[in-house]
């Protein structure tokens, strides 16, 4: 039980530090210029690769699964300029029903 | 704070955006505490983290490292390891980050993925009202959902049987869409998730995403 107190300490005053390093040591100050091309980069980068390992990573390695097809349902939401919700509950609903049917 | 009619409707506007995605983390929430549960870690411990660590796929890292035997230094490596993303993400939200050190200290422990990406509005530019609307509407899910499932997860349903996985991914394209304003920005996200990709079955947890974020280093060359 110690253990798992010490973790969630640590973890947790990391997890803040981490999260407060920008915002607490250049906070309200713009950036020079050639760092703000590349942060805002950061953005598309960082994006896709959530998708990428949200969607197809599985503990460490590269699966294809239903998520996959829910993913696909999303993206024509999207492109059919469906709302952030409908969008969701789109890749929700046709991940489940496919898990369903298998 | 003391703010405006229109900066409240930003904050409102934060939250609603973040609103569908509160029940997928709150569905989350549930199973963490769910698993925290089982792991014997009683009901206040999971409740203790998520209220201080809120970033969920840490803290899944560090109850399975300690679930499998690992050390208490094994799972706080990997729970950092998995939020050393939020360093960059931090420093691309501080020029929008105003007050004292404290509030600033505050509100960057708001920043998660989607409260971050919800709060992006292009070309490097956030809207830090919109992030800490829809970092306190996820916040607040998070919690009650870590509560919820440490003190009666039993009863409850797999989020995996309802789809909820794949509604992160499907929130992260969508946000992603519109961010893709030209081919630098586009090279920028073909080059983040090949990375990601590559790294998934050879890197610790974690590393991927971080890796990725390298590809906004295109941004140096000039256009």
């Amino acid at each position: 039980m110690t253990s798992v107190w010490v973790t969630v300490a640590v973890v947790g005053a990391g997890t803040a530090a981490i999260k407060a390093l920008g915002p607490v040591a250049l906070g309200g100050r713009a950036l020079p210029e050639r760092f703000t091309n590349v942060v805002s980069l950061l953005a598309p980068a960082l994006l896709a690769a959530l998708v990428a390992v949200q969607a197809l990573g599985a503990e460490r390695s590269i699966v294809l699964d239903e998520r996959l097809l829910g993913l696909a349902a999303a993206g024509i939401a999207i492109w059919r300029k469906a709302p952030l919700l409908v969008v969701v509950i789109v890749a929700a609903c046709v991940t489940a029903l496919v898990r369903l049917a298998a | 704070m003391e703010q405006g009619p229109s900066a409240e409707r930003r904050h409102r506007d934060g939250a609603r955006a973040a609103a569908p995605l509160a029940i997928a983390v709150a569905a989350f929430g549930i199973s963490f505490g769910l698993l925290a549960r089982a792991e014997g870690w009683g009901w206040a411990a999971p409740v203790v983290m998520s209220a201080t660590t809120f970033a969920g796929s840490s803290q899944f890292a560090a109850l399975s490292v300690l679930g499998d035997g690992g050390t208490v230094a094994a799972a706080v490596t990997a729970a950092l390891l998995l939020n050393a993303r939020y360093a960059p993400i931090g420093v691309s939200v501080a020029p929008y980050m105003s007050g004292s050190a404290w509030s600033r200290f505050l509100h960057a422990q708001l920043i998660v993925d989607e409260s971050w990406a919800i709060s992006a509005e292009g070309h490097g530019r956030y809207n830090t009202r919109m992030l800490i609307g829809a970092g306190l509407t996820l916040y607040a899910a998070w919690i009650a959902g870590t509560a919820v499932g440490s003190l009666f997860g039993d009863a409850l349903a797999d989020p995996e049987a309802l789809g909820l996985d794949a509604a992160f991914p499907a929130l992260f394209l969508a946000l992603l869409v519109p961010q893709i304003r030209d081919r630098r920005a586009l090279a920028a996200a073909l080059l983040g998730a090949a990375i990601a990709v590559v790294l998934t079955p050879v890197a610790p947890a974690g590393v991927p995403i971080i890796a990725a974020s390298a590809a906004c280093l295109l941004g140096v060359r000039r256009t």
